[in-house]
């Protein structure tokens, strides 16, 4: 009789467990958290965990943050998203779904202690650890490496083991590696040393570099030779790539700053080079550049990201204009006079500031970057570029091969080439040499509005941007060799370059100081540039 | 060069027998000299003939232009050497006095400290720089105005002139130069003063500089150094080395050819010029009470060519006279309509350059004759 008791009993509590849906299973194994003791918690923790439901990272993470709750009157357990005010908003545990807003009172915390959190922080953990999202896999290495024990080290070694995604295994690795470094055994850390020599962080190289350090007493701080050496070799390795990948980021400081040299002389190379015009008003032809980018972002406050597209042809068009009405009004009465020129078109600067300044008034105007021309490119973990720099180094070889394109490749450039080699020739081969003047003026006055386009991402717009260039893009020109593209071309680049080389030494003032006098030096030197011009037409600058 | 159109070979500047205009000049130069202390001095200031103090500076301040348009014209008008660069050459003579006048307040600064002006206190020096040692007396620091502006002409005239750099890469490389002093006086460690240069001088010679009569006499030093100024350029150009000079601006190669030196030629004409310049800037600072690196900037060495233009290059007292006339302008004009003077300076640049190619003093010449 007792025995048919027991095996009705145990009968019908075996069918009411295969009954059970794994969602009631999970209810019901919550409903013992209430009155559990910590001992009972942390196995109740391990049974959800080994469920398989898919709620129960999300319940795990809730009840590590403290935020799982039963409710008095019916004993179910519920979860807190947020507590703020007097009233908790509640979510279901399983489905997730919001489960209403209460007052605070009637619910009890299921709470918790060190070491029941410490189980549930490697058990969340491990759920992390095996998202399919890449990203989240990282970060949750991330975080565990922030504070190792035995225990999160096993969860790791064992997701590094069977990791696919390159980064994330990488990540465990190095701090696995660096964890070690901490232990006693000098094999493990020579291993670990091997392991860290190719990664290049600050970080690394400073814990690698206490190894070499000595104790107040004279003795080194770590004892075994064969570590410390191993630890100087990775040491040195470390800042050799360092240093090399400092110098490539140099190297692309300084051809971003020439590329901003070039893209501003290379009007003036030709409204100078070519036609001998010595145009003080570039500057102001930049910078109405930079106001037609300003306008056009007024006129499209939709699409910033497109605006900046579309000011590039904007800008040329303005300015070329411009250009186009100082030649016919101002620049044709002074041709062969080149130093009446620079007078005269100094006037017309100071005209043209004025009028930005009643226009626009005197304040500086903000032109937003569009989002895809800020942020940076990382490389790797010692080199990132900036995405703007980036830009404006394809910007200025671009508007370089065009106008390239332009004098070799059509017919304006032939007039353009012929009138500057040989006016009166040219006149006789029926060019019409007063219509090619003021198109070459426009042509480099365009290039000067685009240059203002790029320099309006990089300084302020203001009446007094052109001001601040040019001198520079004179000195450009002229060391490249005046009436030679290539010249300002390099000439540009490498001013740019020497500049950036300076900085680190000289701080960014002195180093442009510098530049200066070393360009007025080497003009005594070569008076006619880099590359000056050969032949006849030489001898009319 | 293509200068030699607008100055044939018989009206070549000023003649020595028949110079009128020059004559003029120095009759009014004088008449300021005396005229406007006296009038500033000894006339009530009830009276309506009383100069106020304010307008006596201006006028101070004017003629320390016109000696600097003198400058510029001499090299511009005579040599066809447009120099960018006679701004640092002003500035740098400022700055000599300046350094004089610093070490004039000794205690009185706001530091107290007897030697060490106050920006070097402020940045913790403790020794004074050994390129400030003896401006504290008088006589080496008017040296130093002099030869400061003079012994960079020199290095750079010397440079440039003996590797025929000319024309335009001239005016740019001295525009360059005076850039770069801009930003390197701009510098604090450079020991003047950076952002903010020199002013609150107290006294110059053991003359307080406050005192409206040390401001007469200060005035009037500046009208005859105006004068002086005048006659030495005068003699320079009106003599046979002058002659020289106007035959490298019309035809350097041709006169090259002849035997003569270019180079020596240029070089001194330039370091005079630059001296001038130099003493314009000395006797700037005082009257103005103040010097900082901005005067580097290189838009004031352009404007001082446009000075020159205006009143007509070539004679000199039309350099002068058209810095009398454009900074007269500007005052006026920046007080009653600031928006316009801008509109106007950048007119008068292309008008004159296009129209007047010789100036106010040709127009005027145009008319008389």
């Amino acid at each position: 009789m007792l025995v048919l008791v027991a095996l009705c009993l145990a009968l019908s509590s075996g069918i009411t467990v295969f009954a059970q849906t794994p969602d009631e299973t999970l209810r019901s194994t919550l409903g013992t958290l209430r009155e559990a003791s910590f001992p009972d918690k942390e196995a109740t923790v391990a049974t959800i965990a080994d469920s398989g439901h898919p709620g129960a990272p999300f319940i795990l993470t809730a009840f590590l943050e403290d935020r799982l709750y039963s409710r008095d009157s019916d004993l179910a357990i519920v979860i807190v998203k947020s507590g703020e005010t007097e009233t908790f908003d509640l979510v279901d545990p399983l489905t997730q779904a919001d489960a209403g807003n209460v007052p605070k009172d009637g619910f009890t915390k299921i709470g918790t202690n060190n070491r029941l959190r410490r189980v549930l922080r490697t058990t969340v953990a491990r759920f992390t650890l095996a998202s399919p999202d890449a990203a989240v896999r990282l970060s949750a290495v991330q975080n565990m490496l922030r504070s190792l024990d035995d225990q999160t080290m096993d969860l790791l070694r064992a997701r590094a083991a069977i990791e696919t995604d390159a980064a994330v295994k990488d990540e465990i690795e190095i701090g696995l590696a660096m964890s070690s470094l901490d232990s006693g055994d000098a094999a493990a850390k020579l291993v670990a040393i091997d392991r860290l020599s190719d990664r290049v962080t600050t970080d690394v190289r400073n814990r690698l570099a206490a190894f070499l350090e000595k104790n107040p007493d004279g003795s080194f701080v770590e004892a075994d030779d064969k570590v410390r050496a191993a630890a100087a070799s990775a040491v040195a390795h470390i800042d050799n790539v360092r240093s090399f990948y400092s110098g490539v980021e140099t190297l692309f400081f300084g051809l971003s700053l020439g590329s901003v040299l070039v893209l501003v002389a290379i009007g003036l190379a030709i409204t100078f080079g070519v036609m001998g015009v010595i145009n003080m008003a570039h500057g102001e032809l930049m910078m109405l550049g930079a106001y037609t980018t300003y306008v056009t972002q007024l006129l499209m406050p939709d699409s910033i990201g497109l605006s900046i597209l579309v000011s590039i042809p904007a800008a040329f068009v303005v300015s070329g204009l411009a250009g186009v009405i100082l030649e016919r009004t101002v620049i044709r009465f002074l041709y062969g006079r080149p130093l009446e020129t620079l007078l005269a078109t100094y006037g017309v600067s100071l005209i043209l500031q004025q009028t930005v300044r009643s226009v626009f008034s005197a304040n500086n105007r903000a032109v937003e970057t569009p989002a895809w021309l800020s942020g940076t490119w990382q490389i790797n973990q010692a080199l990132a570029i900036t995405n703007n720099r980036l830009y404006i180094v394809l910007f200025t070889m671009l508007v370089f091969a065009l106008l390239l394109a332009v004098l070799k490749r059509t017919r304006l450039g032939l007039d353009i080439r012929a009138v500057a080699q040989n006016r009166s020739m040219a006149r006789a081969m029926g060019i019409r040499t007063q219509r090619v003047d003021a198109m070459t003026f426009g042509l480099g006055s365009g290039i000067a509005g685009m240059a203002g386009v790029a320099l309006s991402q990089l300084t302020n717009v203001g009446p007094n941007l052109g001001q601040s260039y040019i001198i520079d893009s004179f000195m450009v020109v002229v060391f490249g060799g005046v009436g030679n593209l290539w010249g300002t071309f390099i000439g540009g680049m490498s001013m740019g370059v020497v500049n950036k080389l300076l900085e680190p030494y000289a701080g960014a003032v002195l180093a442009k100081i510098v530049v200066l006098v070393a360009l007025i030096l080497f003009i005594q030197r070569r008076p006619r540039g880099l590359f000056p011009q050969q032949g006849r037409s030489a001898e009319g600058h | 060069m293509s200068t030699s159109r607008f100055f044939g070979p018989g009206e070549a500047g000023p003649n020595a027998t028949t110079d009128r205009g020059g004559t003029v000049f120095l009759a009014i130069v004088a008449l300021v000299a005396v005229g406007v202390p006296v009038l500033n001095q000894f006339v009530p200031s009830s009276s309506p003939f009383h100069l106020s103090p304010y307008a006596m500076t201006l006028i101070g301040k004017y003629m320390c232009y016109a000696m600097l348009a003198l400058a510029v014209d001499l090299v511009w008008g005579f040599c066809g050497i447009l120099s960018l660069g006679h701004g640092a050459f002003f500035a740098l003579g400022g700055y000599g006095m300046g350094m004089y006048l610093m070490r004039q307040i000794g205690t009185r600064g706001v530091y107290g400290n007897p030697v060490l002006p106050d920006f070097m206190v402020f940045l913790n020096w403790t020794e004074l720089p050994w390129f400030w040692y003896g401006f504290d007396r008088f006589w080496i620091a008017a040296l130093m105005m002099v030869m400061a502006p003079a012994l960079l002409a020199t290095v750079f005239g010397w440079l440039a002139f003996r590797s025929r750099v000319t024309g335009v890469y001239l005016s740019i490389i001295t525009q360059a130069l005076s850039y770069a002093l801009m930003l390197a006086f701009f510098r604090n460690d450079m020991g003047f003063g950076g952002n903010n240069g020199f002013t609150d001088f107290k006294d110059l010679l053991g003359f307080d500089l406050q005192a409206g009569s040390t401001r007469a006499v200060l005035l009037a030093v500046t009208a005859i150094a105006l004068g002086l100024s005048y006659v030495a350029c005068r003699a320079i150009v009106a003599s046979r080395a002058g002659r020289v000079v106007r035959a490298i601006r019309d035809a350097e190669s041709r006169t090259r050819f002849l035997g003569y030196k270019v180079e020596t030629y240029k070089l001194w004409l330039f370091v005079i010029s630059a001296a001038i310049a130099g003493i314009a800037g000395a006797l700037y600072v005082p009257q103005v009470g103040i010097i900082n690196p901005s005067e580097f900037a290189p838009i004031n060495s352009i404007e001082m060519v446009i000075w020159v233009a205006v009143g007509g290059r070539g004679t000199l007292y039309g350099a002068a006279a058209g810095a009398v006339l454009v900074n007269y302008a500007k005052t006026v004009m920046t007080g009653a309509f600031p928006e316009i003077w801008l509109y106007a300076l950048g007119a008068l640049f292309v008008l004159v350059t296009i129209f007047l190619p010789r100036g106010v003093v040709g127009l005027v010449r145009r008319q008389t004759s």
